[in-house]
């Protein structure tokens, strides 16, 4: 619990969950406090390091998930999304995975994506469980049953509506404006308009001086994407000669586009080991002009190595001793840039005789790890996401079927393989602990070879349903 | 034809070539090891720095486990590292090792949608430092061929489109015009029957659509072993010359 100082009084600031529990509650005299709770624990409030700390931790957010990133003091952060959530997956689970990483360290966080500024901060602190994404175009209607405190507007003017009878945002859109204005002031007008995405709401992006920063100022507003294409090239010549200066190498870079009617365009581009090379980083970020949209003209371009590494060169094997090994990295990086880093990935081998948990995805520039799978038994080029059930004639206990029907199409089975028996991994789950498959390769009169499996043993009923199924198609 | 207007045929083939405008070493060719097949491509095999077709045939069309199969054999035997697109990611890994494409050599891009698949295919080819580039691709259109094609000869990189199609009524696609330098359909056909019941090495009917340079034709061969090789297969081997050269006669036709 913390005690901070309104004027003269001293009253709580933050209350943990018991203490709230406790009938505590933010804005309460200490006095009431110690007198509901007494011997309650409490620390003098200290909003100098608060901010400090969220500037970390938007410093945090910045360098891994959007390169527009502000503190919203004095709880929050607004992130723009913009561009940035296909690389995390969408933007469901890009709160989610931002919410899991925040409370793996002990902050207990809640995220909204919306249209606006205003509408994402009122659907985060009144709406999301811990997460909300507000679908395009809707945040009006979502955030007008959400209270006015979610407005970002002084505790006084929250007072002051809820005196007039405004319980909730949607009530306060509902009035004619001008009266309110001439009672509240402008702000609130203009919260409610930045609230509905009216008016242009510019974040003002955290930079840290820590981070190698170059910067373009035009004397007259630039708009033609061969003239960004120009710029951005000076300015990445600039950048490394920067990050060279101090050993480093960039792993992800930001490229801001500050136009004339003061909003903010980004591109992010990230690498997949550091780097410096001018033409690689050069085609990455030329690579995603085309997502810019100059409007009326930019004014200033800010190119800055949001994540630098040091540089460790490597000796290229001369020709003498082998062939050089192509280095992929490059192409590794102008892949992931444009579709996402989960869509770039390797197979590599699991220790599993159950089909489909025998490989994992590992990143494309893992290391080599010279395993690959047992080649005892044939394995089908095609595997169902999700085996598909077949009506089967076939004779028991342990023959390969004589016919099945797949997809409604009857195919007679004309030569057979099998079965090849694999074990349900108790290891794993209490229910596979007696669990059977026997598979089997079959060729129809066509010639076409698939892989149909038997659920069980025909023996007992834990081993599995005894029903017939097409798990993959060989060739 | 005797040995002095084949000498001369060859000439005028290296001249056009030229004019093409395609280096020396674009004429790189990776042969099958199958001399029935390689004496039938020009080079002797199939180039390297291009574009070439492959789809399934009959009941095949739609899952293309042939197709793919055949593709993983020609990508095993290229060197370096191979790109794989695709957009349904239902292809078994474990299948590609036992074509002789080891997991440590196979790169995957799971594209969301057909226009970012033909890009990532466009830049592996671009690159130049893989040995081949497979896209499971359902549409190919003229013009995106040409563009791949050209690419594959800038980068100098085998490239081998697998044609998934969605139907089997779109699976007419080797009519429709490609600027792939070969085109193949492999098809499955029923295996040998053996002394002992179970399951053969299996049989395709490898159809060789088109051909730059060359002509039409179709070889029985059987699948792809442990080290991506196909076999000619020793059914037409046993048959008489004369019925060989009828088929041939009849695919080119």
């Amino acid at each position: 619990m913390l005690v901070g100082r309104d004027g003269a009084r001293r009253i709580l600031t933050a209350v943990s969950r018991p203490a709230e529990q406790a009938g505590l509650r933010v804005g309460m005299p200490l006095t009431k406090a110690h007198a509901l709770l007494p011997g309650v624990l409490t620390m003098p409030a200290d909003p100098a390091a608060d901010a400090a700390a969220l500037g970390r931790l938007a410093l945090w957010a910045l360098q891994h998930y959007a390169p527009i990133v502000a503190p919203d003091p004095p709880d929050g952060l607004v992130i723009d999304t913009t561009g940035a959530d296909h690389l995390h997956g969408g933007e469901a689970r890009m709160l989610t995975g931002l919410v899991n990483r925040l409370s793996a360290s002990g902050i207990f966080a809640r995220a909204a994506v919306a249209d606006s500024w205003g509408a994402a901060h009122a659907a985060a602190r009144f709406l999301a469980d811990p997460v909300c994404v507000l679908p395009p175009g809707k945040a009006g209607e979502a955030v007008s049953p959400l209270p006015v405190a979610g407005l970002r507007i002084p505790p006084e003017t929250v007072t002051g509506l809820h005196v007039l009878g405004f319980s909730t945002i949607g009530d306060v859109l509902a009035v004619p404006r001008a009266p309110l204005v001439l009672r509240f002031g402008p702000l609130l007008g203009r919260r409610l308009d930045q609230l509905q995405g009216r008016i242009s709401e510019p974040v003002d992006p955290l930079r840290d001086p820590e981070l190698v920063t170059v910067r373009k100022v035009f004397g007259e507003p630039i708009g033609a994407p061969e003239t960004i294409a120009r710029y951005t090239a000076g300015l990445v010549h600039d950048l490394c000669a920067a990050l060279e200066k101090r050993g480093l190498g960039a792993r992800r870079l930001d490229l801001l586009f500050h136009r004339v009617d003061n909003s903010l365009q980004a591109i992010r581009i990230g690498t997949a080991r550091p780097a410096r090379d001018e033409r690689q980083l050069i085609r990455l970020l030329t690579d995603r002009i085309e997502t810019i949209d100059p409007g009326f003209g930019i004014e200033i371009m800010d190119l800055t190595a949001t994540l630098a590494e040091p540089l460790v060169l490597q000796q290229a094997a001369s020709s003498l001793i082998e062939a050089e090994e192509a280095d992929l990295a490059g192409l590794v990086d102008v892949i992931v840039n444009r579709i996402g880093a989960a869509r770039l990935y390797r197979i590599a081998p699991v220790e599993s005789d159950v089909p489909e948990r025998s490989f994992r995805r590992i990143p494309p520039l893992s290391p080599e790890t010279g395993t690959t799978w047992p080649s005892r038994w044939p394995r089908p080029a095609r595997l169902l996401a999700r085996p598909e059930p077949v009506e089967v004639m076939a004779l028991l206990p342990d023959h390969p079927p004589a016919s099945f029907t797949w997809r409604g199409v009857r195919r007679l089975v004309k030569r057979a393989d099998g079965p090849e028996r694999i074990f349900g991994e108790w290891w794993k789950r209490d229910a596979e602990l007696a669990a059977v498959r026997d598979y089997f390769q079959v060729e129809d009169t066509e010639g076409e070879r698939f892989w149909l499996f038997r659920s069980g043993n025909e023996e007992q009923a834990a081993s599995g349903v005894g029903r017939w199924f097409l798990h993959g198609i060989f060739a | 034809m005797s040995a002095s207007v084949h000498a001369v045929v060859a000439d005028l083939r290296d001249r056009i070539r030229q004019f093409d405008g395609r280096a020396q070493r674009d004429r790189a060719v990776l042969p099958f090891g199958v001399p029935e097949i390689d004496e039938r491509l020009p080079g002797g095999g199939l180039a390297l720095a291009s574009l070439h077709e492959i789809c399934g045939g009959g009941n095949d069309a739609v899952e293309a486990s042939a197709a793919m199969l055949f593709a993983a054999g020609i990508a095993a035997r290229t060197k370096g590292q191979v790109l794989w697109c695709l957009t349904r990611p239902d292809l078994f890994a474990p299948a590609l090792a036992q074509a002789g494409l080891a997991p440590g050599r196979v790169l995957y891009v799971e594209a969301a949608d057909e226009k970012s698949l033909l890009l990532c295919f466009e830049e592996g080819l671009r690159h130049g430092g893989l040995g081949a580039v497979v896209a499971e691709v359902a549409r190919l259109s003229m013009t995106a061929s040409r563009r791949l094609q050209l690419a594959a000869e800038a980068g100098g990189t085998l490239g081998l489109a697998l044609r998934r199609f969605r139907h089997r009524k779109e699976a007419d696609a080797l009519a429709q015009p490609s600027a792939a330098v070969t085109r193949w359909r492999v098809s499955v056909r029923p295996s040998a029957p053996l002394p002992v019941p179970g399951v053969g090495r299996a049989q395709w009917l490898l159809e060789l659509a088109r051909c730059r340079a060359g002509e039409a034709a179709d070889f029985d061969v059987e699948a792809t072993d442990a080290e991506g090789r196909i076999a000619f297969s020793s059914r037409l081997a046993d048959r008489s010359p004369a019925a060989g050269a009828r088929r041939f006669g009849a695919a080119a036709g």
